[in-house]
């Protein structure tokens, strides 16, 4: 078992304010559509700044487990 | 689908939320949630009470014993609650309007009385839910809905009102500085006198629109470049200090609680009647 984090974007409740984007220490993030997304070729590093200011908690990083081999 | 933290401690079934795209609200509300998830605070002994306005229908999102009550008189209910258990963590969501204007008797003299209440204040310097009208925060100068040429009234700092009114432990916050308004929030629930934190949040929809301050990025651009963490600006000079904010403690003290006075008084009029029936 090895510790895996990964980042989340809940759609369902993004409103598109473009806070995350904006803060997002490696610019990792967009707005398309009126809602955020990762780029193309985003380099994100799992910082977690922008789960910490979402006003819609649609974002953020997920510290589940991962069965390896 | 939510963080671990908001399926905890927010009511999943009532999310999205309802404010505006970039409300400084739902970051406020995290901000207490994480404040209490880091206190160890058993969810059954915090009791969450609101008041009216925008702020104030974060009770209905958060998962613990909750009251949303009547337009003011949030601290009025919370009183009421902590008198009658002081064993219960009560922590008050309310406004600038529902704190200071509405409701502002019942802040002063909780404040005088020291009740071992914790205040947040969600202050977006307008109201909101009724549109855009100029709050007691609203700064001179700026517009609302119902000041078209300007506010010419000068504004409460809701902090330093608290602390002049007997306040224990009052502080200033924002929805930028996630880290130190967390803090701040701690400090002011493991405090055991009557607490207040005034934490300024984000309105693109009225404040920001009205005074042409842009959306919710450029104003949360505003509080990272001019509100200063007080541990930041110990190390700048005046100068470099001039038209900023500073966020931090404004008022920290020793003074006695109500809730205990008040059992200490009931425990003296026992022993005077004689028998501690």
């Amino acid at each position: 078992m090895e510790q895996q984090k990964r980042l989340i974007i809940n759609t369902a409740w993004c409103k598109g304010c473009g806070i995350c984007a904006a803060f997002c220490p490696k610019e990792a993030l967009e707005i398309r559509n009126e809602k955020v997304r990762l780029k193309e070729d985003a380099q994100c590093v799992l910082c977690g700044a922008c789960e910490l200011r979402c006003p819609d908690y649609a974002i953020y990083i997920e510290k589940g487990t991962r069965e390896d081999g | 689908m939510a963080s671990e933290l908001i399926g905890k401690y927010m009511r999943e079934d009532k999310l999205p939320h309802i404010w505006c795209p970039g409300c400084g609200n739902g970051i406020l509300m995290r901000d207490v949630a994480q404040a209490i998830d880091d206190l160890g605070l058993d969810k059954r002994k915090v009791v969450i009470v609101s008041g009216i306005g925008c702020s104030s229908r974060a009770a209905g999102y958060m998962d613990f014993n909750t009251i949303h009550t009547t337009h003011g008189r949030a601290i009025a209910f919370a009183t009421g609650i902590k008198m009658a258990n002081p064993s219960l963590e009560v922590i008050v969501i309310t406004g600038d309007g529902d704190a200071s204007a509405i409701g502002g008797n019942h802040l002063i003299h909780a404040a005088r009385r020291n009740i071992g209440l914790t205040v947040v204040v969600f202050n977006n310097s307008i109201y909101g839910m009724t549109g855009g009208q100029y709050s007691p925060t609203t700064p001179r100068g700026d517009y609302g809905t119902t000041a078209p040429y300007g506010n010419i009234d000068r504004p409460f700092d809701i902090a330093q009102l608290a602390a002049g009114a007997g306040a224990s432990f009052a502080a200033r916050g924002d929805a930028y500085h996630v880290q130190k308004t967390v803090d701040l929030i701690k400090k002011g629930i493991a405090h055991k006198g009557f607490a207040i934190i005034d934490c300024l949040t984000v309105c693109p929809t009225y404040y920001g629109r009205k005074n042409k301050k842009g959306g919710a990025v450029e104003m949360m651009k505003f509080q990272k470049e001019n509100f200063i963490p007080e541990e930041i600006a110990a190390r700048m000079t005046s100068e470099q200090l001039a038209g900023k904010r500073v966020l931090g403690v404004v008022a920290n003290n020793d003074y006695p609680e109500l809730t205990e006075e008040y059992a200490a008084l009931i425990a003296r009029a026992k022993e005077r009647a004689g028998g501690g029936k």
